[in-house]
């Protein structure tokens, strides 16, 4: 595959490009612009020596200082981790079944409707599953008294299943079938053949899927705050909360912290996908 | 020729889906396939092949029939509990294993010990000649090493029975050609039963020891190379194989199996009849170009035409003859042994001769 791509690259040059259309250039730059300007603005912010998030008082870490000093930071940042790497670990197990079941047996009726389903949180808005579990939860609270971090680990888990699922289902599809057929006619049982073909050739999908669903549990604000009780604030909620009185640039600090820790995950993850299949 | 048996198929049938639109791509087919043979699966893509290929493999089950192996009933055992390993078309290598633990993989999983699958895997290098690239990767070696890579796995584990699905279809024609006689040798020197999947008759014709001719799920003809060029019994193998002529005839006369062919010239030929053929009936025969020799036209020929078209291909030349009356065009081929002679030309009146023997009576 990698020997070909510079061969199409080449012919689609040479051919019509959509870069030498009138304009192309000014509408890219201002898509750029309007994604990045905000953002850069606020990271660059974070490094204000002043109290305010818009006039700029020189460079200063004072913000990174004083958010690392902030329990309830603290506090919030561990729960957060937590919470997305019990998700991550917990979805992509079911994520690497659910995609086994649906790529490595015979096509079944209903095969279609079961990718539906296993979506759900894909489709459905995350208000209404918001307020769902709300209702759902509460009165799982009454019933049993319990009130602690397991609402919040089993809602993740579960909106995490479809954004592990996918890269796991593309690789396993993109897999030669004959490899684990290979595999059986040498005598390998099939648990033998997941073990030593599968398994190895799924692990790069296995991996993305896994961090997929990290970062998206970790970023994750609607679900989190209907679900969460009392002193449950993860690292997006308290930063929401916080914004509702005043605004520092520690959180500016909070956020290009938040920011860095995202770029590095989905990175990994395309790195995991582009390696060759 | 009484050797013992290896694979035997008995009454097999395979139905793919089911109502209107099943698929029958195996029906009610029975093969004995001897140890130690060099057996070819022949036909078109679509005609069964693949699939009697896949049903010894294990990796489909038969609707109907048995499948034995070596006397034993495998048609419902997976495919791990089968002695018999399959040279995959796409090679089916695996990408995360080097060449020497593709080939070690089938005896680590029979749990041979450590120092047997060792001297195995340098054995089977040896055999494919890989020895030198037995810690390469398999995306780091050309499409002709793979192919070598594939069969030292599949024969790493001494199989009761090698089955080859279409392996040399993916490589160019010089690269095949080497192949075809590397396969034969392997197989002499490992003598283990191979049995072969291809289209292409000539690969067929080159390595096999047995032929099976296969259209539409069903076996045509099995025989040995020569059986099955020059006496194929149906119509479908003597155009399947190689370039055939076929003139039409009627029996005028039999007496117990000797026959009386008259031919669209008129000419009565004498000619032995298998048992269900009676006077009057209609046959085909099938004449194969090179046996046709070109004669004056006269009492000698058997039949009689114009040439419409010469065509000179170096070792020999082809002439197209239009027969006289009905203008079917018979393809003849001489070969060029005193060089190129130009004796006749297009227009010309010839007279063709053909032995009784190079005459195969067809059944339809």
């Amino acid at each position: 595959m990698a020997e070909t791509t510079p061969v199409i690259k080449r012919r689609r040059g040479r051919g019509f490009d959509v870069r030498q259309q009138t304009g192309f250039t000014t509408i890219a730059m201002l898509c750029f612009v309007m994604l990045y300007a905000p953002i850069l603005t606020l990271v660059v912010y974070s490094f204000n020596a002043g109290t305010s998030v818009a006039i700029w008082a020189g460079f200063s870490w004072r913000w990174y200082e004083s958010a690392l000093a902030n329990t309830q930071v603290q506090d919030a940042s561990i729960r957060s981790l937590t919470i997305a790497s019990f998700a991550a670990v917990l979805s992509t197990i079911v994520a690497t079944m659910a995609a086994l079941a649906t790529t490595r047996t015979r096509n079944f009726p209903g095969l279609t409707f079961i990718y539906a389903f296993i979506n759900q949180p894909l489709m459905v808005p995350e208000i209404v599953t918001g307020v769902a579990l709300l209702i759902f939860f509460a009165s799982i609270k009454v019933a049993t008294g319990y009130t602690g971090l397991g609402y919040l680990l089993i809602a993740h888990t579960a909106f995490c299943i479809p954004f592990a699922y996918l890269p796991i289902r593309a690789r396993l599809e993109n897999m030669d079938l004959s490899l684990e057929r290979a595999a059986a006619d040498l005598y390998a049982t099939p648990f033998q053949t997941f073990r030593r073909v599968t398994l190895p050739l799924l692990w790069p999908g296995i991996l993305a899927g896994g961090m997929l669903a990290f970062v998206i549990s970790l970023d994750d604000v609607v679900i989190t705050e209907l679900v969460k009780s009392g002193g449950q604030d993860t690292l997006p909620t308290y930063m929401l909360g916080q914004l509702r009185r005043v605004v520092t640039p520690e959180m500016n600090a909070i956020s290009s912290v938040f920011l860095a820790i995202s770029i590095v995950m989905v990175t990994i993850f395309f790195l995991l996908n582009r390696k060759k299949t | 020729m009484s050797a013992a048996v290896a694979v035997e198929a008995k009454d097999v049938s395979k139905i793919f889906g089911a109502g209107p639109g099943e698929v029958r791509a195996l029906d009610n087919v029975s093969v004995t396939i001897r140890q130690n043979e060099f057996f070819t699966l022949l036909g078109p893509s679509g005609c069964g092949k693949t699939t009697l290929l896949r049903l010894i493999a294990g990796f489909e089950m038969p609707t109907e029939g048995s499948i034995l192996l070596e006397g034993e009933e495998v048609a419902h055992l997976p495919p791990f509990k089968r002695h018999v390993n399959t040279v995959f078309q796409s090679y089916a290598l695996f990408p995360h294993m080097t060449v020497a633990q593709n080939i070690a993989f089938g005896l680590e999983m029979l749990g041979k010990p450590k120092a047997e699958v060792q001297s195995t895997v340098n054995a089977m290098l040896k055999l494919v000649r890989m020895e030198e690239l037995n810690g390469r990767r398999t995306s780091q070696i050309s499409g002709g090493q793979q192919q070598r890579v594939a069969l030292a796995r599949a024969l790493a584990p001494r199989p009761k029975v090698l089955l080859l699905d279409e392996p040399l279809s993916a490589l160019d024609l010089k690269l095949r050609k080497e192949m075809q006689i590397e396969l034969k040798r392997m197989q002499l020197e490992t003598g283990i039963t191979f049995i072969f999947v291809t289209h292409d008759q000539e690969e067929a014709l080159t390595m096999s020891d047995r032929i099976a001719v296969m259209s539409k799920g069903k076996i045509l003809q099995i025989g040995s190379p020569t059986d099955i060029y020059e006496h194929p019994t149906v119509r479908f193998v003597a155009d399947f194989i190689g370039e055939t002529n076929f003139i039409e005839a009627e029996v005028m006369q039999r007496i117990a199996t000797d026959g009386q062919i008259k031919l669209p010239s008129g000419v009565v030929i004498s000619h032995p009849l298998s048992e269900n053929v009676g006077v009057g009936a209609k046959v085909t025969l099938a004449v194969r170009p090179e046996r046709i020799d070109l004669v004056r036209p006269g009492t000698e020929a058997h039949l009689g035409g114009t040439v419409q078209n010469i065509v000179y291909f170096g070792t020999d030349t082809t002439f197209h003859v239009a027969l006289d009356g009905s203008g079917q065009e018979v393809t003849v081929r001489v070969q060029n042994r005193r060089g190129h002679q130009e004796v006749l030309k297009v227009g010309d009146a010839v007279g063709l001769r053909i032995a009784p023997e190079a005459m195969q009576i067809l059944k339809d």
